[in-house]
Formats: C-alpha cells, sequence, structure tokens
C-alpha cells in the first residue's frame, strides 16, 4: 500500500484511526486491516526477519486479514491478544512491531 | 512393493492443526488399543494405535504431532514433516494421511492440506467437530471442497464417534487403490509461497464456506474476564491454589495407601527370603527404591489430571499469556510455566513436558531450572527439619512460625529459579529471543473419556520410566550403602563401613565449612536416590530404629545434635542441591547426552554450597551456633 504514509511514523503518538502504524503501538478494541508484513521489528534481539515474516504469516497475519486488538497483558500492557480473521493469536509487541496495519476509521 | 499393500494392515497418520481434536480422534478411533513410546534418538513421543474395519481387517494407525506447517521448527513439529515425507529414520512411511480440521475453522487447516497435496501421498480430510460447526450455522459445500482439495472428505465428531468407519473405510480404499498417489514435490515454502497458499486457501473458503449464522461468543466472554489483566491473574493464581491444595491434600490418603503397601510387601518378601544380601537387595534396594518413586504416583496423576482439564478446555494458552511478561522477564518463555508448574509435584514430569518449547535454549534454559521448584520429595526433609529446630510460634500474631518458614523455602525455589534464568538467557545465551506466538483456541469442554485415556497413559509413562531409569539408580545407590560389609565386632552403623560411608567421610571436611558433620554427608549419598530418603538414611546413620518411627524420634534426635545454625544450613542445601539421580537421568534422556546433567548438577551443587555457606555463617554471626 502506501509506503509515503509509513516514512515517517511519529512512534509516540497513539496511533488515529485510517493512519498506517505497526500493530505495536495498537491499543485494546483497536481494529483495522493488515497492510504490510515485514519480519523486521528494528530490534537486534528479534530472530531473522525472513523466518519472522513466515512465522506470522502462519499465525494467519497476512495482508488483507481483518484484525481486532483483543486483550493486553497486565505488565506493559504486553503480550496482546488479536483476532486476526476467524482466528485468536496471542503475541509480544515485539513481534507485533513487524505487522504494519492500518486502523478502521472510527 | 506396491501391490503387497493389501496383505498387510494399511498405515494411516493423523496430521492436522494444533487444537483440531487430533488426539481425541486418535483415542476414539483406537481406544485403548494404543502403545506409546518415543521415536528412536529423539524425545518426542510415538502413539501408534490399532483400528478396527467394518469387514473385520485392522488397520494401524500413527498420531502425529500437531503442526500448522510442515514448515518444522521444534522436534515435535520436525517428527509430524518427517512421518510424513516418508523420511523418517525407522518408520516406514504411512500409506494413506488423514488430515484432521477444525470444520469451525476451515482457513488455517487449507493451508496445510495444499502442503500435503505437494507431498503426493493419498489423503483423506476429516472436518471434526462438524456439530459445533452445523450448530453455529455454518454452511460448507462438501463437495466443492473435495473437488478443491482433491481428496475425499469425511465430516466427524470424535467425541460422539460420529463418522469414524466412515472415514477409516475411506482412508483404507485409498490405501488399497494408491489414489492420489504421486511425486514428492514438497519444498520449505517461502514467505511469498505462504503468502498465495493464503490466497488460495482464502479463495477455497469464499468459494465452499458460508459464514455461520451464529458465531461462537461465548469465548470472547468468558476471555473479557479470563484474560482481564487484573482478575486474570487473580483468577489463575486461585486456580493454582485449588490445584496444590488438591495435589497435596487429595494425594496423602493415596501416599499413605501406597507406602503402607510397599513396607507390607517388603516385609512379606523378607519373610520369605532368606536373610542376607538377596533379602536386602530385594527389600532395601529393589522394593524400597521403586516404592519411594511411585509413592508420588498419586500427586502426578492429580496433577495432570488438572494440567489435561486446563488443556483441554483452552485456559492453558492463556494462562501462558497472562504469565509471560513475568517469565519473559527472567528471560524465559510463556510456555515454560507448564513444565515449571508441574515441577511443584516432582521435576521429572516437568522436565518431559518441556517439549512444548520449540527453541532449544529456551527449553534447556527450562530445564536447568526446573529442579529449583520446590518438588513435593523435599517436603519430608523439610518437615522433619522444621518440626524439629523452628519453634511454634506465632508472627504478627497470626502467621505460624514453622509455616513462614516453608513458605520461605518455597520462595526461595522460585526466586532462585527465575534469577538462574535471567542470568543464562542475559549472560551466557544472550542471542535472540524466541518469539511468543500461539493460537488461543476456543474453549472447549474437556471430555472425560479423552481425559482418562490421556491420563492413563502420564501415569503409565511414569510407571515405566521409574522402571527403566530409576530402577537402576536404586540399585546403584543400594551397591555403594551396602558394600563393603562392617568389619567383625564393628560397632558403628553398617553404612558407615560401606562405600557411601567412606564417600561421606571423605568429603566431610569439604561440607565443614557449611556446619555439615560426617553423619549428614554420610546420609547425603543414599539420599541422591531421591530426596526423601535422605530422611531414611539419617535414620540409619544415627542408629535409630525403623523409618516408621524415624519421623519422630529422628527429629528429637537431631535437635539434641545440631545447632540450628547446621539445620537451616542442612534447609539451604536441599533448596539447591541436585539431590535426585532420577532428575539428572531424565534430563541425560531428554537432552540425549551427559553434557547437560553434568551441568545441572555442577551449577546446582556449587549453588547450594553458597546458600549453605552463607545461612550457616549468617546463622552463626547471629548466635545460633
Amino acid at each position: 500500500m502506501s509506503d509515503a504514509l509509513s516514512l515517517a511514523p511519529d512512534l509516540s503518538a497513539i496511533p488515529a484511526d485510517g493512519r498506517e502504524s505497526p500493530l505495536s503501538l495498537a491499543r485494546k478494541g483497536q481494529r483495522g486491516v493488515i497492510v504490510r508484513v515485514s519480519g523486521q521489528t528494528g530490534r537486534s534481539e528479534s530472530i531473522d526477519p525472513e523466518e519472522l515474516e513466515r512465522r506470522l504469516l502462519e499465525m494467519g497475519f497476512v495482508e488483507g486479514a481483518a484484525f481486532e486488538v483483543l486483550h493486553e497483558g497486565l505488565f506493559g500492557r504486553d503480550p496482546i491478544a488479536v483476532r486476526v480473521d476467524d482466528m485468536r493469536v496471542a503475541l509480544r509487541r515485539r513481534e507485533a512491531a513487524a505487522v504494519t496495519v492500518q486502523f478502521e476509521e472510527a | 512393493m506396491t501391490d503387497t499393500v493389501v496383505s498387510r494392515p494399511a498405515r494411516l497418520a493423523l496430521v492436522g492443526n494444533p487444537n483440531s481434536g487430533k488426539t481425541a480422534l486418535f483415542n476414539a478411533l483406537t481406544g485403548s488399543r494404543q502403545k506409546v513410546a518415543n521415536y528412536a534418538g529423539v524425545t518426542v513421543e510415538r502413539k501408534l494405535g490399532t483400528v478396527q474395519l467394518a469387514d473385520g481387517r485392522s488397520a494401524q494407525i500413527l498420531d502425529l504431532p500437531g503442526t500448522y506447517s510442515l514448515r518444522a521448527r521444534s522436534p515435535d513439529e520436525i517428527v509430524t514433516r518427517d512421518a510424513v515425507l516418508g523420511r523418517l529414520a525407522g518408520e516406514t512411511a504411512p500409506d494413506v494421511l488423514i488430515c484432521v480440521a477444525d470444520a469451525t475453522n476451515l482457513r488455517l487447516v487449507l493451508r496445510l492440506v495444499l502442503e500435503l497435496k505437494q507431498v503426493g501421498r493419498p489423503f483423506v480430510l476429516a472436518l471434526n467437530m462438524y456439530d459445533i460447526a452445523q450448530r453455529q450455522g455454518l454452511r460448507i459445500d462438501l463437495e466443492r471442497l473435495s473437488a478443491e482439495i482433491g481428496a475425499p472428505i469425511v465430516t466427524t465428531v470424535a467425541t460422539r464417534k460420529r463418522g469414524l468407519d466412515e472415514l477409516v473405510a475411506k482412508a483404507d480404499a485409498l490405501a488399497i487403490s494408491h489414489e492420489g498417489l504421486g511425486d514428492n514435490v514438497w519444498r520449505e515454502p517461502t514467505a511469498a509461497q505462504i503468502r498465495a497458499a493464503h490466497r488460495e486457501a482464502q479463495r477455497i473458503v469464499k468459494a465452499c464456506v458460508r459464514p455461520p449464522e451464529r458465531p461462537d461468543t461465548v469465548t470472547g466472554k468468558i476471555d473479557a474476564v479470563l484474560l482481564n489483566p487484573a482478575a486474570g491473574l487473580l483468577i489463575l493464581a486461585l486456580l493454582l491454589f485449588v490445584m496444590f491444595q488438591a495435589v497435596f491434600t487429595w494425594a496423602e490418603p493415596l501416599m499413605g495407601l501406597i507406602e503402607t503397601g510397599f513396607a507390607a510387601l517388603s516385609t512379606g518378601v523378607a519373610a520369605v527370603l532368606p536373610d542376607g544380601l538377596l533379602q536386602s537387595l530385594v527389600t532395601d534396594g529393589l522394593i524400597a527404591g521403586v516404592g519411594s518413586v511411585l509413592v508420588f504416583l498419586p500427586q502426578i496423576v492429580i496433577l495432570f489430571f488438572f494440567i489435561l482439564l486446563l488443556e483441554d478446555s483452552g485456559y492453558m494458552t492463556r494462562a501462558a499469556f497472562l504469565m509471560d511478561k513475568i517469565m519473559g522477564g527472567a528471560g524465559l518463555h510463556g510456555r515454560a510455566f507448564i513444565p515449571l508448574l508441574s515441577s511443584f509435584a516432582c521435576a521429572i514430569p516437568g522436565i518431559m513436558s518441556t517439549r512444548v518449547i520449540d527453541n532449544k535454549h529456551d527449553r534447556l534454559t527450562t530445564i536447568l531450572v526446573a529442579p529449583l521448584m520446590t518438588c513435593s520429595a523435599r517436603i519430608p526433609v523439610y518437615t522433619l527439619i522444621i518440626a524439629a529446630f523452628i519453634p511454634h510460634t506465632k508472627v504478627w500474631g497470626v502467621l505460624s512460625l514453622p509455616g513462614l518458614v516453608m513458605f520461605g523455602l518455597y520462595a526461595s525455589g522460585i526466586v532462585s529459579a527465575l534469577v538462574v534464568s535471567f542470568v543464562i538467557r542475559k549472560i551466557f545465551w544472550r542471542g535472540t529471543v524466541e518469539p511468543f506466538m500461539m493460537e488461543l483456541p476456543t474453549y472447549r469442554w474437556p471430555e472425560p473419556r479423552n481425559v482418562l485415556l490421556n491420563l492413563w497413559t502420564r501415569a503409565r509413562i511414569f510407571i515405566e520410566r521409574a522402571g527403566r531409569i530409576i530402577l537402576p539408580l536404586m540399585v546403584l545407590v543400594w551397591v555403594l550403602s551396602t558394600f563393603p560389609y562392617p568389619p567383625e565386632g564393628a560397632t558403628g552403623p553398617a553404612i558407615d563401613y560401606s562405600f557411601a560411608g567412606r564417600i561421606g567421610h571423605f568429603i566431610a571436611p569439604v561440607m565443614a565449612p557449611i556446619g555439615f558433620n560426617w553423619q549428614m554427608t554420610v546420609a547425603l549419598i543414599p539420599g541422591f536416590a531421591a530426596r526423601e530418603v535422605a530422611v531414611a538414611a539419617l535414620g540409619t546413620v544415627y542408629a535409630v530404629g525403623g523409618d516408621d518411627e524415624a519421623g519422630t524420634n529422628l527429629g528429637h534426635l537431631l535437635a539434641g545434635q545440631w545447632s540450628l545454625a547446621t539445620a537451616l544450613s542442612f534447609l539451604a542445601w536441599y533448596v539447591f542441591a541436585p539431590q535426585c539421580a532420577a532428575t539428572l537421568g531424565v534430563v541425560k534422556r531428554e537432552t540425549n547426552g551427559w553434557t547437560w546433567p553434568t551441568v545441572m548438577f555442577l551449577y546446582m551443587t556449587g549453588l547450594a554450597y553458597l546458600a549453605s555457606f552463607v545461612t550457616y555463617h549468617t546463622a552463626v554471626a547471629l548466635g545460633a551456633g
């Protein structure tokens, strides 16, 4: 999708509706569509991006899938439980950073 | 070769996503006609069963570990991939694959089906939990779907035994006709290929499935409570509390029964066999040895009963979700929660259940810290020392001091496990952090039959292991404690003259700085058979009568002989010391070598020595020497 929108994402702001953002910044109740799965988390301790990308894809995180953040953990709101199409998946925000999403207009 | 297929039973293999009801289907098909073993060289369970066909012939059926893809990562998934591809060492390729699908979650399994198609082996798709799909008003065009995937489809309800005959008949027919047999063109899919499979699965679902009219809302409602950040953790804590209460209170009468039974057996055998070496080997070595391990069977069965309920209902993944941050802070994987929990009953089932952890370093870390959890074999040692040395006073008017000490010992175990894993992951294995990613399945009522069958399997594995690994170790400890005999006219207890006694005397100077006398050091040697054996061994060394009175008499005796500092040092030793040959044996088995048991032995002994040293000298400095 449009790369221009995500060139300089403002990581400090809670993403507004309709904008692209990493899934790692999503809050409980937010929903939308997955626009890009890269495997790149920007964190050195993450596993090989190629491998992470495939694992995310295997768990249902694929471009075009609808998602909704269902639950957040108690400490640092981490991990998160996400509904992806008809599956519920738990993952850490660290890995969720490799998934770019577009939030639904309220 | 293919012509002989008819003359032998067809070999079927079950593959499917986790949570598809695959094991329930396996249990429904085979009932108790199943054998559980390990695949050669790996610690993955091989579950093989026999199923009866309508015409009286039978077929063999293999339950392969659940997987989302043939692109395997964990040892379990590698077994599934290799078995499907027919390249698993020592295993003949299956004639027909039965792919088990959760009928309410087709999209997911379709990607696995697309991979199976490439393997070129005949397969049948079992649409399991079809009753739930119907109740939700989900419509599946079976004919179209069958044409799309190029394989027959059978709808099943494993829990009601519906569709099973048809499933087996269809699979058997394929085994005979070879329909669907082709060349294996499967390659590990790239990200682009997984995306393509997604699109294909999406297309098939659109063409064949009408979305449910009444989708499941129960799971969402339950999760709203159970995954609520604060309430969820509270409920988990409550659940664990109930579980441990049950493990310890329900098991007690049964454990008493087993102990009495083995004591009676021992007396009976002693009456039949003549006095001497053989009698000693059978009663003190074999019967006492097996008894000291089997006595934990009730606790292990109760613990596994709860674990199976939590797993089958779908709660276990929620527990891992709730605990992930806490575990992750110590460098552990969320899934390590279950093995560590089991280790409170006994480290052996705990270490065995680390197989759910995919990553090798995560799994090894969990194995290494599992024995730090306070297992029930430490309880006899703790209660003996606490009863003898800790006065029954109240703290702040409500808490009893002995209870508080007991709690402190449990807490030290947990805290040290977290610290050790933190050190391992942050210093030794700094590398990458394994992602925590898992499906949160729909909640389901556990099927009683299924739970009981799985419970029986767990119990059988534990008993077999008690036989095969633990028994030889027990005999070894018996040999060390028996030979050589005391010389004529010896006055001390016989163990004092044995190898164990000599080793004890030999290392006594090393143990002196932590406040241990030679009697304690000697008792530690047979205590390697199992932690609670040290209680009996102390009784032997101090030449107090039989085991039964030892509890009370020994306590009095120790209170007179040891200083409080020594007693506390002994407790600290038992928090950390690897006083359990069976655990080391299981670690050897699970890690396929002596490296990790050695590492475990050294680090735990080191920690034990350090903890006892600090405890002893602090206590002495405070005037408890």
